[in-house]
């Protein structure tokens, strides 16, 4: 069944997905300094999915893609989860703060607006598993539309 | 006295929100009246000074359960009723 809805719609979406993406990536990567997180970014932007999905009612052959990016999520947080056995400390061993590498930069003292490029691991566990949420709701959401046949698949 | 007020209209427009759910007849209204409570309820929760659950109730209470409420009302008869 075609359920393709209108012009003002599609529009609507096209204008609003990328903002909405944006924001997700914004939640992601300032898990550690604000409220949000890997699970919540991952659910906006599995959310601009489903405005995609409902208001066109068509949707690429993504199903494989979207399993993939969700099991290499889910490996990269294990195996960074194992990274701190490997060095000699605990499983989940923060490695990363304060070497001065990627979000390795060392916190001042006091009060601060809050600085990205610290936090060691917790940023790259939140990547992780905001790539990994993000795809698991896309691939819920892709698996439904199309057992309910309101979403026809392009090739 | 403003956070009373404004925490006495959240509260009144849940429990109104969350009456019409099952007071309508048309399941996909009730869908949406559905995501409107969700989306209230995390007004709620950003009004009780918890951001992160309020950020994770709108985009999963909102979006992702309406959308696949609207597909499972898809599948389905729209109307609900005993023939």
């Amino acid at each position: 069944m075609n359920w393709k809805m209108s012009r003002v719609v599609r529009t609507v979406t096209d204008i609003m997905v990328v903002p909405i993406i944006v924001y997700g990536i914004y939640l992601i990567i300032h898990g550690h300094l604000t409220p949000g997180g890997g699970f919540q970014g991952g659910a906006v932007i599995a959310s601009s999915t489903a405005l995609l999905i409902v208001s066109y009612g068509s949707f690429r052959d993504y199903k494989k893609d979207f399993s993939s990016m969700e099991s290499l999520g889910l490996t990269l947080f294990i195996l960074l989860a194992i990274f701190g056995i490997l060095l000699g400390a605990t499983m989940f061993h923060n490695f990363g703060a304060g070497t001065g590498g990627l979000f390795g930069g060392t916190v001042p003292e006091g009060i601060n607006p809050g600085y990205v490029n610290t936090g060691g691991t917790i940023p790259m566990m939140n990547i992780m598993v905001g790539l990994e949420v993000a795809a698991a709701l896309s691939l819920i959401l892709w698996m439904m539309a199309k057992a309910s046949d309101s979403m026809e698949v392009e090739a | 006295m403003i956070y009373f007020i404004l925490q006495l209209l959240v509260l009144t427009g849940l429990v109104i929100t969350a009456v019409a759910v099952i007071w309508f007849k048309d399941l996909i209204s009730a869908a949406i009246a559905l995501g409107a409570s969700s989306l209230i309820l995390s007004l709620q929760f950003y009004l009780l000074r918890a951001p992160d659950v309020a950020i994770a109730e709108a985009a999963v209470g909102a979006a992702l359960t309406t959308a696949i409420f609207i597909f499972a009302i898809r599948a389905s008869e729209r109307e609900e009723g005993y023939k």
